[in-house]
């Protein structure tokens, strides 16, 4: 199934946005963004963009002092997840202008619909910028 | 819009952001729940508006961690929240009221849900309606959280979106994973009749959104069912194609100049699913078991290939210019995205049946990647060449890089060494062990925490499986316990303290170097332990070197005790008692000693401890009787290498597992064979003397499920006498036997051996192989002229009447078969057992399959193990009535000599018959409908062999034909009925009527009626053949076996057990004899 997840995690390991592509109990959620954000925020620059954890694979990048995890299967493309994420970053970049940290916690649900029109039940349905953002941009025209 | 009007919601993100510690935050979240709960508890006064802020408020709590119990209700509601479509100006404000209610639903509830249940109208009504917001949201929302209730309910109509013409693509993509998520649910709803068709236009799809959903659904769809969909495979590559040359790509859709890389990858992994489905179809098995099964389906040629020449032409075309066209560039993304597609269309090179050229050239892409400075490419590097090992036959090429995987595992990056630590287990062989477990040893005492217990496993596993000596083996497990003490687990120890046990040549060997380690200063209990065991046991055979004595080895020990916990004590104690009966002649001194330890633990608190000291006490001031007791401790009966299962168990990531599992399955282990011709050496008698009581031991190995049994049948050959009489040294014996215990490697399913116990008392308490749990039969001196043992027709007849039993045995190899059939299918089970001390190689087996049966073979291993055995399943479908017969062209290379031989399998006609039981009322009406030719056939025939009605009644019995007793008002004719199952033909009822002459037993007319003119034909014909033919007359039946012997067929009656079967079949009752 691809993707399972996607975490959004600032530096302080504070989680600011998560979405899930299979069910998970609270607990497992917590003990899951735990484990995994305590493993990838100790890595440094020289290491790679892969850690393996459990049955899963996380494929981070870090933006500023954001860190977009993305856990997906183990027999998924790992750098095309990486190429997904900076697709991601570049997509609410072009939404927001020069995207940080403020406009992911403040604008959620814009977040939310991003990812809704990129990724459908762990797969990736859209890699059109312009595809991903007219529906927003629409309705922020009629408001 | 959404938000930034809702600023009650920025100000409970901004509050939350502001809190200083996880104290405060929960307060804030605390005092939120709070409000939110009793607002909506007054539902009455609250705005859509309200709601939706609330909601929101929700998912953020949820997000944070903290359980919302509540509001999911209001969640599911705002999804049906009226809408008014019609005015534009309406839809911003109420439409994204849906949304929030769509978007907060996915991601607070599950599929089970029950308010889940309660929107599915809304919902349907959504999909079908006009409006493609709602229609986006709905599908979305099913796509992610939709369960079977969906599936059933919505599958038609999301397919009508998907096809639909006047459907805009951004509504079509959806739909295809929307449609993905319900196909998961129930694979029903999408097999129906055409849809491979649409599948195949879909793919013509130029918006490529469209096309990538697609292209995903399809994925999933080739995995269930590749056939179907094999007119896909052609537009697949065509859009690869398309892709890789970059024709006709909107600009929106090049990412860094790459067009759509994750589109390249989806279509490469659909063509792989392809080309892998065919396995896993065919034995429905989990892509990781299939991908350990590719090798060997290559080297049987059964490895599914592209066939059209076209298709396959382009797709090596684009491959190559994959392959050859990615170069390194500055930019970070575009680098990425054209190494995503290289290492996919790597993946998909293995799995294809490629060129050698091609293949070495992944090879070396491969080798040059672990050697590149950035990290990522150097990770997937190895982890795609460890997956390149599970594939193919590449384990000579990968060693030349062994030096630069060596360093990976040095690597600062830990993600990078568990690759490293992955490749080294998945490539090391004999020739190559010494050099990496000693690097592993080595790397071990640096090594991080998190990976030292991996390590060492692995590290003994393979010294175990590939130690070119014994020795070598036990230094490694000691220098591992030196190493990283906390690290190595129990079976670790104990596995080393069996080899010791089991093999005397090492025994002064182990406790020299057990005694080495005692002189260390500080040493780690488990070293305490597996020393003093191994001192205790064998410090006796060091007696005459220097520092050895039993004082001197008792002291050293002793020191020890002040530092270790209670639960070494009590082994402790074990060896002061052993080397105190060692002692000879007794040294009072050291008696004393030792005494005094015992009565001191006599008060201890520990019971374990407590009732050792009373024990030992108790026994060591009774002289002679200790002897007795505390002998040395007996061989240990040989089982799966606890560490091989463990690692099994362990959580270890599938790759790794799998790797696990490969060496598992496809080698032997190494450090056994040794052992084997230790004892085999060891031991005073020739080969052919031992194999004589191998026998009852051996099926000891069937498999845990029938322990019971096994010791029972064990029992019974020890009551016989036959173990106590022919073989001076049974231990060693039954090592022998249980070492081949892990080969045996899934063992049999219960209900095969119940009916074992019958069958050797059937025949008196003399043990006989249980030739359908393991096919290993004694050993003959090595002969080069390869003559079957037993007759190969007898042997097939009796298997037409049996599911179980031996099809082929020769001075090399036993071939054993064993059956299941459920109406037209089958799956059999070959057992491959070597019979020698010398692997078998080049072993192939090639199924030559009559036009009437589908039947796909898996993995056959190109070599089998000295006594090893393999199984290979064998999957065979009935497409229509038929007597011919399937052959299973078998061959192998033992020594110099290569065998074939070609093998009629057990795959006949009757196989397909179930009984079935008709009145007079069903009967009658239905043979007159069945008028005449072609339908029902008369037949006489003469010459037959005299048989009583009797035993007729009993051959069609065990036929599985029904004799219907009483139908016919002549007593000297037989009425019988089955039913026929096949794949192209209903279920369809069989009748017979055998008329016979009591006066000449040796005619008959035969009358065979059923609804299909080949079937009535064919079945005559079958009668015909076994009334006339056979060579050996079948038993009269045995009382049917309780109706649990055969589960997996319970309508069949049990005519033939295996003991009158047993004793026809002369190899049978040859090893019996024996």
């Amino acid at each position: 199934m691809g993707i399972r997840f996607i975490l959004m995690v600032n530096k302080q390991g504070q989680t600011r946005l998560a979405q899930y592509y299979e069910w998970l109990t609270l607990e497992e959620r917590r003990a899951l963004e735990g484990e995994i954000v305590r493993k990838c925020l100790a890595r440094n620059d020289q290491q790679c963009s892969f850690v393996e954890h459990r049955n899963y694979k996380i494929v981070y990048r870090r933006y500023a002092s954001l860190f977009f995890l993305v856990g997906v299967d183990n027999d998924e493309n790992e750098l095309a997840i990486l190429e997904f994420i900076h697709l991601l970053v570049e997509t609410m970049d072009r939404h927001f202008g020069n995207v940080c940290e403020l406009d992911i916690m403040f604008h959620l649900e814009k977040a939310h619909f991003m990812l809704e029109e990129m990724v459908m039940n762990g797969c990736i349905v859209e890699t059109s910028k312009c595809n991903i953002l007219s529906p927003i941009q629409l309705m922020d025209k009629t408001s | 819009m959404a938000l930034s009007g809702m600023r009650g919601l920025s100000v409970f993100i901004s509050d939350i952001r502001n809190c200083q510690n996880k104290e405060q935050e929960r307060l804030r979240v605390d005092k939120e729940l709070g409000n939110v709960r009793t607002r909506f508890k007054n539902e009455k006064g609250l705005t859509p508006y309200e709601k939706k802020k609330y909601v929101w408020k929700m998912l953020y709590i949820y997000m944070l961690g903290y359980d919302v119990d509540f509001g999911h209700m209001e969640a599911v509601s705002l999804i049906s929240a009226p809408k008014y479509p019609e005015k534009q100006v309406a839809l911003q404000s109420i439409g994204t009221t849906n949304m929030v209610g769509y978007i907060v639903t996915s991601s607070l509830l599950n599929e089970n849900h029950d308010f889940l249940r309660l929107a599915i109208n809304t919902v349907r009504n959504d999909i079908i309606g006009r409006n493609e917001t709602f229609q986006c949201l709905a599908l979305t929302m099913v796509g992610n959280i939709g369960g079977r209730e969906f599936a059933e309910s919505l599958a038609p109509d999301v397919q009508k979106l998907l096809i639909s013409s006047s459907c805009r693509p951004l509504v079509r993509k959806k739909a295809a994973l929307c449609l993905l998520r319900l196909f998961r649910k129930n694979p029903d709803v999408v097999n129906v009749d055409g849809w491979s068709d649409r599948m195949a236009q879909l793919l013509d799809e130029r918006d490529l959104g469209v096309l990538t959903s697609s292209m995903s659904l399809l994925v999933a769809l080739v995995s269930n069912n590749h056939e179907a969909y094999w007119s896909c495979l052609p537009k697949c590559v065509k859009t690869l194609e398309r892709l890789a040359r970059n024709q006709d790509i909107p600009q929106e859709y090049t990412y860094y100049g790459i067009p759509s890389p994750w589109l390249q990858v989806s279509v490469c992994v659909c063509v792989c699913n392809f080309l892998l489905s065919v396995i896993s179809h065919t034995f429905r098995k989990r892509k990781n078991e299939i991908l350990r099964e590719v090798k060997t389906m290559r080297a049987l040629q059964y490895f599914p290939t592209v066939e059209d020449p076209n298709t396959r032409r382009s797709l090596f075309e684009v491959l190559q210019r994959i392959l050859m066209g990615t170069d390194v560039v500055k930019n970070v993304n575009k680098n990425n995205a054209s190494h995503a597609v290289l290492f996919e269309a790597l993946a998909l090179v293995m799995h294809l049946d490629a060129e050698n050229e091609m293949m070495s050239q992944c090879v070396a892409l491969l080798g040059k990647f672990i050697a590149v400075r950035e990290p990522n490419i150097r990770y997937l590097g190895l982890e795609n060449m460890t997956r390149m090992l599970m594939v193919t036959d590449v384990h000579d090429i990968i060693k030349r890089h062994q030096a630069q995987i060596i360093t990976s595992l040095k690597d600062p990056d830990i993600s990078i060494r568990r690759r490293a630590l992955d490749l080294l287990y998945g490539m090391c062989d004999v020739s190559n062990a010494k050099d990496i477990v000693e690097e592993l040893l080595q790397y071990l005492s640096t090594a991080d925490f998190a990976m030292r217990e991996e390590l060492s496993l692995k590290a003994a596993i393979l010294a175990e499986k590939f130690a070119p000596d014994l020795s070598w083996y036990v230094d490694v497990i000691l220098q591992l316990i030196d190493k990283a003490g906390d690290f190595v687990s129990d079976d670790i120890w104990f596995r080393v303290v069996q080899f010791v046990t089991n093999n005397e040549d090492l025994q002064p060997y182990a406790a020299a170097k057990a005694r080495e380690y005692l002189d260390k200063p500080a040493i780690h209990e488990t070293m305490v332990k597996v020393s003093a065991y191994l001192l205790g046991e064998y410090s006796h055979l060091l007696a005459r070197r220097p520092g050895c004595s039993p004082k001197e080895i008792f002291s050293a020990i002793h020191e020890k005790l002040p530092t270790v916990s209670t639960t070494t004590i009590p082994i402790l104690l074990s060896t002061y008692a052993k080397i105190l009966m060692h002692t000879q002649p007794p040294d009072p001194e050291l008696q004393k000693h030792v005494w005094a330890i015992f009565s001191k633990y006599e008060s201890c608190i520990d019971v374990e401890i407590q009732q050792r000291a009373i024990e030992y006490f108790a026994l060591s001031s009774k002289g002679a009787a200790l002897m007795d007791i505390l002998a040395e401790m007996p061989k240990f009966p040989e089982r799966q290498s606890a560490l091989i299962k463990k690692a099994e168990v362990a959580e270890v990531d599938t790759a790794e597992q799998s790797a696990i599992k490969l060496r598992a399955q496809q080698h032997m282990t190494n450090a056994l064979v040794v052992t084997d011709q230790h004892s085999s050496n060891g031991t005073p008698q020739s080969v052919g003397q031992l194999s004589l009581v191998k026998i009852p031991s051996i099926s000891g190995d069937v498999g845990s499920s029938c322990q019971e049994h096994t010791s029972a049948d064990q029992e019974l050959s020890q009551a016989n006498g036959t173990l106590a009489t022919v073989d001076p040294q049974p231990p060693s014996a039954d090592l022998l036997g249980d070492l081949l215990g892990p080969l045996a490697i899934e063992g049999l399913p219960g209900a095969a051996v119940l009916s074992e116990p019958n069958a050797v008392s059937g025949l008196e308490g003399v043990p006989i192989p249980a030739d359908d749990a393991a096919a290993i039969v004694p050993v003959e001196k090595d002969t080069n002229s390869v003559q079957p043992i037993g007759n190969i027709n007898e042997r097939f007849y009796a298997l037409c009447l049996k599911d179980s039993g031996v099809l082929y045995e020769d001075p090399n190899i036993q071939i054993g078969i064993k059956a299941e059939w459920r109406a037209q299918h089958g799956r059999l089970v070959l057992f491959l057992g070597n019979k020698n001390t010398f692997p078998l190689l080049s072993v192939q087996a090639l199924i030559l399959p009559p036009v009437h049966l589908k039947i796909e073979l898996s993995l056959v291993p190109e070599t089998i193990p000295p006594r090893a055995q393999v199984q290979c399943p064998l999957e065979v479908m009935n497409l229509h009535p038929s007597r011919d017969v399937a052959v299973l062209d078998f061959s192998y290379k033992c020594g110099t000599s290569m065998a074939n031989v070609k093998l009629r399998l057990p795959a006949v006609l009757n196989k397909f018959l179930q009984p079935i039981t008709v009145s007079a009322e069903e009967f009658f009406p239905q043979w007159r409908s069945l008028s005449g030719p072609p339908l029902k056939l008369q037949e006489v025939v003469r010459g037959v062999r005299p048989l009583s009605l009797i035993d007729m009644a009993n051959i069609f019995t065990s036929f599985q034909l029904t004799v219907c007793q009483g139908l016919d008002p002549n007593p000297n004719n037989l009425i019988a009925s089955t039913t026929f199952y096949s794949e192209t033909i209903r279920p369809m009822l069989c009748l017979i009527r055998i008329e016979t002459d009591p006066t000449d037993r040796t005619q008959l007319r035969i009358t065979v009626a059923s609804g299909d003119p080949t079937l009535t034909f064919e079945l005559m014909e079958f009668i015909k053949e076994q009334l006339a033919g056979i060579p050996t007359a079948p038993r009269p039946p045995a009382p049917p076996a309780a109706p649990g012997a055969q589960p997996t067929n319970p309508a069949a009656p049990v005519a033939q057990p295996t003991n009158p079967a047993a004793l026809t079949d002369p190899g049978d009752l040859l090893a019996g004899l024996l």
